[in-house]
């Protein structure tokens, strides 16, 4: 008896995607730091570092400390703005076969609508991926995403002015985050990706000083899976349209879990610092999964949780 | 670049603190030059998390050196690693040192943990006008290079509490040097901070080229995640640079040592 290959194609709204393995933004640079050791074509896509109009210096360091489980990181979105994206990475990227998600972020809600037209038409970019998690100048530095409102305007901000796939990555530093998936999803959104990192400090007792230069940062990695996987469990049930599942994916493992209380697909981020073929290393692991349990497509584990 | 299983071939304590690490990768010994980084996952599992960066400290036919000073979890943990065991390797990494004219006589500076880099830069290019100065908080801190690399060239120490060599910082030794003849020399450093930033201010004073090794913490080592920020001198327009892809080098007049 010949055994199949269990099919991994997965399918977020017009997005089609080989398997449901994302490299996360921030964590895989712009994809070309990492093609001496990770095959590019191999991932089911490649979400690039977070973009702005303008180049961004980012924050002072120290911008990363690792606490238990995890590490928390104040980058401030440093990135080499659109004009140099354009120019610099996106035609090394476009030799690559895998989609290339752009994740892009604005301080002003009419920023968001800016680079969404800029990249308008520009080929070789898969779909959008909207950071909603930055601080919003005209609300006093309060993120966007942290609101229902203001995070749907941003939405509505990018859709209206964009051909792509719009995939709008939510914050998980809200009340309900049900509310704001809700609200997104009316705004027009495509799809979800959850969950950003959570808000935390960390502080050097003998110095009386925070660790981070920014003071405070986002949380990432195992330690907030659990917080990660039952926001997705709850987003997942609540709006019709594709969930991405994302917070301290390690292993094949984990990703399956996400997987099962409803997402589509996964991003991994912080475990590719820690090992830079995670993500391959989470494909395969699907596959023998699945081949393992007789599964023969991955939507068959999306959404099975029994309860 | 590669990340390999490497084989641990010996794990031994040179001072107190600090231990040398040979690991087996004819890959990574191959390719490593002074200055260059590996970056090192010191356990699996989930803690410590993140991988660890280590300066190459030599290199030995197939194996590389590594120094490390025990100061946290991580350090720790690898005293307690046998030969034989395996550990995942990063490496190498960023840029290496950058070396002048021969007419150049060069000015090693290290102070503690850092003269690793400076052991490897003067070992690789067999420089025999290459003079090592060496800072130490005591007597018995003082890491002795032919331990590490089994060479016997001199160099000079200083301690902090005068109880071996020069009684005060390692850039006295400098200052000493550079007052009998500033011309033709490179100055290379490596250590804690303010002495790093003593040593830019003095060579830069005197028009003398100077190139520093800097530490940060690190999360990928490859430039992909921005964590390793070092702020640029006014003159650059950059704003930061990042310590593990435009580094771990870097000519001090690039560097912004108000900042630092």
């Amino acid at each position: 008896m010949a055994l199949t290959q269990p099919d991994l194609t997965t399918q977020i709204g017009p997005l089609s995607l080989r398997n449901p393995v994302i490299a996360a933004s921030g964590t895989f640079g712009y994809g070309l730091e990492l093609e001496t050791l990770v095959d590019l074509n191999l991932l089911g896509a490649l979400v690039v570092k977070g973009l702005s109009l303008k180049p961004m210096p980012g924050n002072p360091p120290p911008r990363i400390v690792e606490t238990p489980g995890g590490m928390l990181n104040a980058i401030g979105l440093a990135n080499i703005g659109l004009e140099a994206f354009l120019r610099d990475k996106l035609p090394r990227l476009r030799t690559y076969t895998t989609p290339i998600i752009v994740n892009l972020y604005g301080h002003r809600t009419e920023e968001y609508g800016e680079l969404a037209s800029e990249l308008r038409g520009v080929e070789g970019i898969a779909a959008l991926e909207v950071n909603i998690s930055c601080p919003n100048v005209e609300c006093g530095g309060m993120a966007f995403g942290i609101d229902p409102v203001t995070s749907a305007r941003v939405t509505e901000a990018v859709v209206r002015n964009t051909d792509k796939p719009v995939i709008v990555k939510l914050s998980p530093n809200v009340t309900d985050i049900k509310t704001v998936a809700k609200a997104v999803e009316g705004a027009g959104a495509h799809a979800l990706s959850l969950i950003n990192t959570l808000t935390g400090m960390a502080i050097d007792v003998e110095t009386r000083r925070p660790k981070l230069a920014n003071v405070f940062g986002g949380l990432s990695g195992p330690a907030i899976k659990p917080i990660a996987l039952y926001m997705v469990y709850q987003v997942a049930r609540t709006v019709k349209i594709p969930v991405i599942g994302m917070g301290g994916i390690m292993d094949h493992k984990d990703a399956v879990e996400f997987l099962m209380v409803g997402a589509r697909a996964v991003e991994i981020g912080t475990a590719t610092f820690v090992n830079p073929r995670t993500t391959l290393e989470v494909i395969e692991g699907i596959r023998a999964y699945c081949a393992e349990k007789g599964i023969r497509k991955i939507g068959e584990i999306v959404g099975s949780l029994r309860t | 670049m590669f990340e390999l299983l490497n084989e641990i071939v010996s794990n031994q304590p040179v001072t107190h603190d600090t231990w040398l690490m040979a690991l087996r990768s004819a890959e990574i010994a191959r390719a490593a030059k002074p200055g260059q980084f590996v970056m090192i996952r010191v356990k699996p599992g989930l803690d410590p998390l993140l991988r660890r960066p280590f300066s190459i400290c030599g290199v030995k036919g197939d194996l590389f050196l590594v120094l490390y000073r025990v100061v946290g979890k991580g350090t720790s943990l690898m005293t307690q690693l046998r030969q034989g065991e395996r550990l995942w390797v990063l490496g190498p990494l960023g840029k290496s040192f950058a070396v002048p004219g021969k007419s150049f006589s060069r000015l090693l500076v290290g102070g503690g943990i850092g003269i690793a880099p400076l052991l490897f830069l003067r070992e690789f290019h067999g420089e025999k006008k290459a003079a090592l100065m060496m800072g130490f908080r005591s007597a018995k801190d003082i890491i002795s290079p032919q331990r590490i690399t089994g060479e016997d060239r001199s160099f000079v120490v200083a301690t902090d509490d005068g109880t071996k060599g020069h009684h005060g910082p390692v850039t006295d030794l400098l200052e000493e040097r550079l007052r009998e003849n500033a011309g033709d020399v490179a100055v290379y450093a490596c250590g804690p901070k303010p002495m790093l930033k003593k040593v830019a201010e003095r060579t830069m004073a005197l028009r003398i080229p100077c190139q520093v090794s800097l530490e940060a913490h690190m999360a990928c080592g490859l430039g992909a995640c921005q964590g390793c920020a070092v702020k640029a001198a006014a003159s650059s327009a950059r704003m930061y640079f990042s310590v593990c892809k435009e580094g771990p080098i870097f000519e001090a007049e690039d560097i912004d040592w108000e900042m630092i």
